[in-house]
Formats: C-alpha cells, sequence, structure tokens
C-alpha cells in the first residue's frame, strides 16, 4: 500500500535505528485509518439495523445442513483401525499424529515427538503397530519426567509465602484458589486469600464464599481499585498475623493486553518487595484452549515468571494436550489438574496418566 | 510466533512465480502449507480435512490471467473460502409476537456467559428494547451477584432467585411478562458437555422458558474440543447462533470456523472487549484473514482509536503529510504507539506489510533511547532540529546518555522522513491543488484520495 515498498527497502538497507522511518508509518496509517473508520461508522451506523434483518437462505445453506450429519459422525473415535493391523503403515501414522491433533498438542509438537519414532521404524527397531504407540506415549511421559512438580512452600521462611495466581479470563483463577485454600488448611496452614481481581464484577464475593467454606482468611480492596495494594495489604495483615500462606487472586487479563501485563509485572514486584515471599507463581489454563496457551504461557512468564501450569477442567472432554507443548517446550511444569467442583477436585498432576488419556 | 499463511506459502511458491499456471504437484505442497496453517490456528482437524478438500477443487488449474501470482491467487481462494464459510446466513432476530423475546445463554464454564449475557442486553436496549436478566446460575458463587453489579451498570433490571435454576428462570419469565420487558435474557450456569446431569438441568431450563434464542458462547482461544462442545450443545438445546468471545485477544480463533460449519448456524456476535459496549456483530472477512494470521487492518485501527486520542492521532497524520510534523509531535506519537504494545508486534499484524518490514529489528530499549534523545530537547529544538549546532548536540547527548551520532543520526533521519512523508502527502493530494480546501467531511485534513487508498484495502466493513 501506498509507498510501503520504498519504506521497505530503506528499512532493510539502513542499518542505522529504523524506528523514525517504522513510527512515521504507523502514524500516517493510523491517522488516516482513524479518519476512515470514522467516516466508515457514520455511513454504517445506517446500514446496520437492515443488514440484521437480511435473513437468506441461500442454496449454500442447505448443503451445509447436508454436511453436519456427515461430519457428525466422523468425528469420533482416536486410534483403533490401524493400531490392530499386523504392520506400520501410512494410515498408522496419520491416525497417530492426528490423535495428537485433535488433543491440541499443536503441529510442531506432534512433529518433533513423531519424529524420532520415524527413525526407529526406519531401522526396523519397532515393526508392531501396537508397540509404536506405547513406545511414543513412553517417550512423551519421559519428556514430561524432567521437572518437579512440588508446589514450593519454604516454612523456614518466618514470614508468610505468597502463591500468586494469574491467567487469562474464565481460567479458573479463583475456584483454584478456593481449591487450594482447602487443600492447605487441610494440612494444618493457616491461609489468607488476597483478593487482587478488583476488575470483575463480585469477583470479590466469589473470593469470600471459598474463604468461608475453608476456613481462611480474606483481604478485599475496593473495585476498581489498585490490585498490588490489596496483595500488599494482604501480605501486611498475614504477616500481623503470622499465617503461613497468602493466596493471591489476580484479575483475568488477555496476554496480547500490555497495560494489564504490566500492572501484573507490578503486582509481583510489590508481593516480592512485601515482607512475605513469593514462592510460586501458577498459571492457570484452561483444558479446552488450543494453541494460543503457548504463547499465554510465554506472555504471563515474562511479566510474573511463572513457576507451575494449573490444568483446569480436564473433567470435560478436552485433553489439555497443549500443556505438554508448554512444559517440554518453554519448560514450565505442570503442577496441578483441576478435574471437577468439589474441593478434593484439584490433584497432583501424573504425566503416565495424562499422556494416556490424550490418546483416548 | 506462529508463521503468516504468506510467509509460509511464499518458501512453497518461491519457484514457480513466473509459471502460467498451479500443477497438481504444486497445489499438494500449498495445501500442505494451508493445513498447517489452519491446524495452528486451532481449525478442528475433521473440518480442516474438509477445507482443504473444497480448496484443491478450485487451486487445481486455477490460471493466474488476472494481476495476482499463484501465490497469491492461493491465498485468495483459501481467503475466500473461509469467509464464505465463515459468513452465509445471517441472524435475523425476530422479536417474539407475544413479549417477551426469550433468550438463553449457555456454554462452558469460563466461556463468558455472565458478561455476554449482559453485552447482549446491552444491545438490545440500544435497539429500542426493555431487555431484563435472569441469573440462572446459582452454580458458580457470587455468579448472581456479578450479573446484578453489570446490570446496575447498563440500568437493566436483574431477576434471580435462590434455589433451584429452573425455577428462577420461570419465575424470571413472570416477572418479565409482569413488568412488561420485552426481551429476557436468561444466564445460566457453565457446564461440562458431557456432564449429563447439568445438560438436563439446562433443557428443563430450556423447556420451561422455551427460548426464541439459544445461543451457545464459546470462547476464541477454544481448541480442538470446540466441536465436542457445539455438537453436544446443540443436540441438547438446538442453537439458533453463536457468540464467540474474548476475540480482543490474540488467538487465531480457528474455533470460529470449526462451530460454525459443525452447526450450519451463524456467528451472530463478537465480543471484543472487557468493556460492556465491546459487543458487536460479526465480521467473516476479518475473522478470515485472522484465522490466516494475515493480520486485521481493522481490529488494529480499532485498537489505535482506544489508545490514540483520535483528534490528535489524525492531526499528526495530516501533519506528517503536510512537512510539518516536529520532533515534539513525534514524541507524543510514539508515546501513544507504546500503549499499544512493541512496534514490532505492530508491524507484524499489518497485512501487506513486505517481509523485510516485518523482519526490521526495532529492540525496546532503541525506543527509549530515541525517546531520550528528545526529552533532552528544549522546546524551540523540538520544533526546529535546525537550531541544533555543536554544543547543543553535546548538551543532548550528553542529557540523554546516548553520542554526538546518535543525536546526529536522530535529527537526520528525523528530516529525511519529514521530507519522504511530504512527497507521499503531496503526491496523493495533487487533485486537488488547493491542498486545504480538500477537507474531509469533518474538516479533516487527510486528502481524500489517501483515506480511500486505505479504505479499499481494509475490504467491506
Amino acid at each position: 500500500m501506498l509507498a510501503l515498498n520504498i519504506f521497505a527497502q530503506l528499512i532493510a538497507a539502513d542499518t542505522a535505528p529504523k524506528i523514525m522511518l517504522v513510527l512515521a508509518l504507523l502514524v500516517s496509517i493510523f491517522g488516516i485509518g482513524v479518519v476512515v473508520s470514522s467516516r466508515r461508522d457514520r455511513a454504517a451506523t445506517n446500514q446496520l439495523t437492515s443488514q440484521v434483518t437480511s435473513h437468506e437462505i441461500s442454496e449454500r445453506d442447505l448443503s451445509v445442513r447436508d454436511r453436519i450429519s456427515k461430519t457428525r459422525s466422523s468425528f469420533a473415535g482416536a486410534i483403533s483401525v490401524a493400531l490392530t493391523r499386523s504392520s506400520i503403515t501410512q494410515q498408522t501414522w496419520d491416525e497417530l499424529e492426528e490423535a495428537l491433533l485433535r488433543a491440541d498438542v499443536g503441529v510442531t509438537t506432534t512433529a518433533r515427538v513423531l519424529a524420532p519414532l520415524r527413525e526407529l521404524v526406519k531401522s526396523k527397531k519397532i515393526v508392531q503397530p501396537n508397540d509404536l504407540a506405547s513406545a511414543l506415549q513412553n517417550e512423551m511421559t519421559a519428556q514430561l519426567s524432567q521437572n518437579s512438580r512440588e508446589l514450593n512452600f519454604d516454612s523456614s521462611l518466618g514470614a508468610p509465602n505468597i502463591w500468586l495466581v494469574v491467567g487469562v479470563n474464565g481460567a479458573g483463577k479463583t475456584t483454584t484458589i478456593g481449591k487450594l485454600s482447602a487443600q492447605q488448611r487441610a494440612l494444618g496452614r493457616s491461609v489468607l486469600l488476597a483478593a487482587g481481581d478488583t476488575f470483575r464484577a463480585a469477583a470479590g464475593e466469589q473470593l469470600e464464599t471459598w474463604a468461608l467454606r475453608s476456613g481462611a482468611e480474606i483481604v478485599r480492596g475496593a473495585e476498581g481499585g489498585d490490585p498490588s495494594s490489596v496483595i500488599f495489604d494482604g501480605v501486611a495483615r498475614a504477616t500481623a498475623q503470622k499465617i503461613d500462606l497468602v493466596l493471591a487472586d489476580t484479575a483475568g487479563r488477555l496476554q496480547n493486553n500490555t497495560n494489564l501485563m504490566e500492572e501484573l509485572a507490578k503486582v509481583r514486584r510489590v508481593a516480592d518487595k512485601a515482607s512475605g515471599k513469593v514462592t510460586e507463581v501458577l498459571l492457570v489454563i484452561d483444558a479446552t484452549t488450543g494453541q494460543n496457551g503457548l504463547t499465554q504461557a510465554k506472555q504471563f512468564s515474562q511479566s510474573t515468571q511463572v513457576t507451575g501450569i494449573v490444568l483446569t477442567k480436564l473433567d470435560g472432554s478436552a485433553k489439555g494436550g497443549i500443556v505438554f507443548a508448554i512444559e517440554t517446550e518453554l519448560g514450565i511444569p505442570i503442577k496441578l489438574v483441576g478435574l471437577g467442583e468439589t474441593i478434593n477436585d484439584l490433584v497432583a498432576f501424573n504425566a503416565a496418566e495424562f499422556v494416556s488419556a490424550l490418546f483416548n | 510466533m506462529f508463521e503468516t499463511l504468506s510467509d509460509r506459502l511464499g518458501g512453497v511458491l518461491k519457484n514457480l512465480r513466473n509459471r502460467g499456471r498451479l500443477t497438481q504437484q504444486d497445489v499438494t505442497e500449498v495445501l500442505a502449507e494451508v493445513r498447517t496453517a489452519l491446524l495452528e490456528a486451532d481449525v478442528n482437524v475433521t473440518v480442516v480435512r474438509d477445507v482443504v478438500e473444497r480448496i484443491r477443487l478450485q487451486a487445481v488449474g486455477a490460471t493466474s490471467s488476472t494481476a495476482l501470482n499463484p501465490g497469491q491467487q492461493v491465498i485468495k481462494i483459501v481467503n475466500d473460502e473461509l469467509v464464505s464459510m465463515l459468513g452465509g446466513e445471517t441472524l435475523k432476530i425476530m422479536y417474539a409476537s407475544q413479549p417477551p423475546t426469550v433468550v438463553l445463554m449457555a456454554g462452558l464454564q469460563g466461556s463468558g456467559k455472565t458478561t455476554s449475557a449482559a453485552k447482549l442486553a446491552s444491545w438490545f436496549k440500544s435497539q429500542g428494547r426493555q431487555p431484563m436478566l435472569v441469573g440462572a446460575d446459582l452454580q458458580r458463587p457470587a455468579a448472581v451477584e456479578q450479573l446484578r453489579v453489570l446490570g446496575d451498570q447498563l440500568n437493566i433490571p436483574v431477576f434471580s432467585a435462590p434455589g433451584d435454576p429452573v425455577k428462577t428462570a420461570r419465575l424470571g419469565l413472570a416477572e418479565a411478562k409482569s413488568l412488561g420487558r420485552d426481551v429476557l435474557i436468561v444466564d445460566t450456569a457453565g457446564r461440562l458437555a458431557i456432564d449429563e446431569e447439568m445438560m438436563q438441568q439446562v433443557k428443563d431450563i430450556s423447556k420451561a422458558v422455551k427460548p426464541n434464542y439459544t445461543f451457545l458462547v464459546v470462547d476464541a482461544m477454544t481448541g480442538q474440543d470446540a466441536v465436542t462442545v457445539a455438537q453436544a450443545f446443540d443436540a441438547t438445546l438446538s442453537i439458533d447462533g453463536v457468540v464467540l468471545t474474548k476475540l480482543d485477544g490474540d488467538a487465531r480463533g480457528g474455533a470460529a470456523l470449526s462451530v460454525k460449519h459443525v452447526l450450519g448456524k451463524p456467528i451472530a456476535f463478537a465480543a471484543t472487549g472487557e468493556k460492556l459496549d465491546a459487543f458487536e456483530q460479526f465480521h467473516p472477512d476479518r475473522m478470515a484473514s485472522r484465522i490466516l494470521g494475515m493480520g486485521d487492518m481493522l481490529t488494529l485501527i480499532e485498537q489505535a482509536e482506544k489508545v490514540f486520542e483520535k483528534d490528535k492521532a489524525e492531526e499528526a497524520a495530516a501533519k506528517m503529510l503536510e512537512g510539518e510534523f516536529t520532533l515534539a509531535d513525534f514524541l507524543e506519537q510514539l508515546q501513544q504507539l507504546k500503549k499499544m504494545g512493541s512496534l514490532q508486534g505492530i508491524m507484524g499484524m499489518m497485512p501487506g506489510v513486505p517481509k523485510e518490514m516485518k523482519n526490521a529489528q526495532i529492540p525496546d530499549d532503541q525506543v527509549r533511547r530515541t525517546e531520550a534523545i528528545i526529552f533532552s530537547m528544549t522546546a524551540q529544538e523540538r520544533a526546529n532540529p535546525e537550531l541544533i549546532n555543536g554544543s547543543r548536540r553535546t548538551r543532548i547527548s550528553k542529557g540523554s546518555g546516548t553520542t554526538v551520532a546518535d543525536v546526529n543520526r536522530l535529527v537526520k533521519q528525523f528530516t529525511e522522513m519529514k521530507k519522504m512523508m511530504k512527497q507521499m502527502g503531496g503526491k496523493s493530494g495533487r487533485g486537488s491543488k488547493s491542498g486545504k480546501s480538500a477537507k474531509g467531511p469533518k474538516g479533516s485534513a487527510i486528502p481524500d484520495e489517501l483515506a480511500a487508498a486505505l479504505s479499499s484495502r481494509l475490504g467491506p466493513r
């Protein structure tokens, strides 16, 4: 567009700072863009209602309906036929690949785990489809055995341990904190919940319910207030009352929202500066999450140095395969798994069970 | 992180730029890349297979008689196919002859039902209706409270009663009738598609209120499971449309395609932000380029609208095109831009930006250094960099912790940039000699030709 190509050449050729050119371009594009989009908005307002009410059933839609019945049947089942055959064929590979892709392991990671097996099959070290499947499972389980999955709690601290819980909207942070609180209370630790989600309506009330259920203290701030100060107050009160553990809730945020990620980095800094110590930063990931989970893990790690993953809602039909990619590619261990709504449904991650479930 | 489809295809198609048509072999290679791009965007494996087959039929023998090279042509075919798959039948809200029109919201936990229910109510209000909300999520602690707070903000009444969600929904319907509200939106608890007991409950709620519309709320970050969920909810409730949430994130959103393909029901609304008015109709064309990672100019400009002060952005662009841009303006714009994330990230989202440009390294510390240099200038120097002589240069470099050479370079680049932008502005504005008389409807100094050029790039709204 416009002089983009001239710009590109200059930018590629120039070894000096390119920022001027890039900025000039962005400023002009956005400036013009703002004008264009406001002109369009005015024009579109009049059209909008008529657009909503334009109801068309075209011939295409009929074929869509036809297709549904066909697709429905083909969604079922993962690996089956090819594994019962006597030799490894292309179909065997396709089925294994498809099982992993369906579990949200991702294209790159799937290719990575299958590659060494292709070598073994080529050199006839594996000949049976069944052996191939179990070799794959063993290999994947082995790749998950590098990390420690203990929740870090330093009892020699003489001050509260702080566990910070972060994640995107709707991942299950508050519920996870509620369950963690109950479990830590059962271990004999005193717990304080810091309601750092000051954004979402009634998030504080939700956490308060969990505090009551689990017998934990709670510190809340004003709705719309500064989350860092809530966490700070929480740690201060925990220190004064000699409480062992502060579970710090934070508002859900999308990782590409720079301002909110900076706010989170500040929460982490403030928590570190307070009288306690941040010994665990848990990133909560919903099992239904697709490839975006990897970006989430990268960005949240960058702003808060994530120490562990909590995989929630694994009791549904989603397999949560993206956490395999997260742990093996970013080295962040999966520590806990959420399997339901009751307090005991938050359990330690088991690599072998997780991997075998990916194929079912 | 993930490559865009055009980058992917770039490698495969390099060798066939000059050939007239795509061979079977070319197409197979190209389709492998298309498949990967779709899978990375979280389109369901089975759906990907269907899409790839449809594209194969169109791509074989596609001739490059037009201005497009084979690569562009494939991208166009893929893009058009996705747009047509995502679009099609649009949802028409037919209001019930006996009010209220009942809308039921259903979906998994954390997909965004409660927020979407409130946003939808707000949308109906903007259409001149009198909506009412019913909080039938008695499962999650404080869910009803959340709905009440949102209802208060929107000045929309919220009904709920403790105990049984089915009864609550029924009472809510009666309440709406007695209050004369003409739209009733029922928020339900999040539930797993395989939880039979909970699915039965939502079915009972549905029977109790007999909704005119049942919307499935789907998180744009959802992976492969989206189809299973959509099928299960459709089998239980018979879904009329989909509300796609969290589109302000950076997920490619292939789930939208999967769900649309499997249900054959329109994606009615898209939730694009945390604020209650960040709720709009779904745009299939934007979603298609997003799934393909091809950048999304409109979304980018909308983001820019949020962080930039509108008048200032317009003014800056106009000044720039007229060659009247100063370092002070530059600094101001730079600071606004930073709110949108890294410059590199922004460039990455721009469609049609050549690869060399995307790969240009713009480290954040360089941005900071540039800022520091300008900060160390006086107001006069910012307005008129020619003032900067030897001793001023030394002062500026000391003040900003940089070298004299850095200061020189910045000033030189700024001058060149100004010249170039002026040329660009002048060229496009040539049609109207009088220059400033070419102002747009709102007195903007942006030449209409430039605006039109960008507008056509943006595609249909």
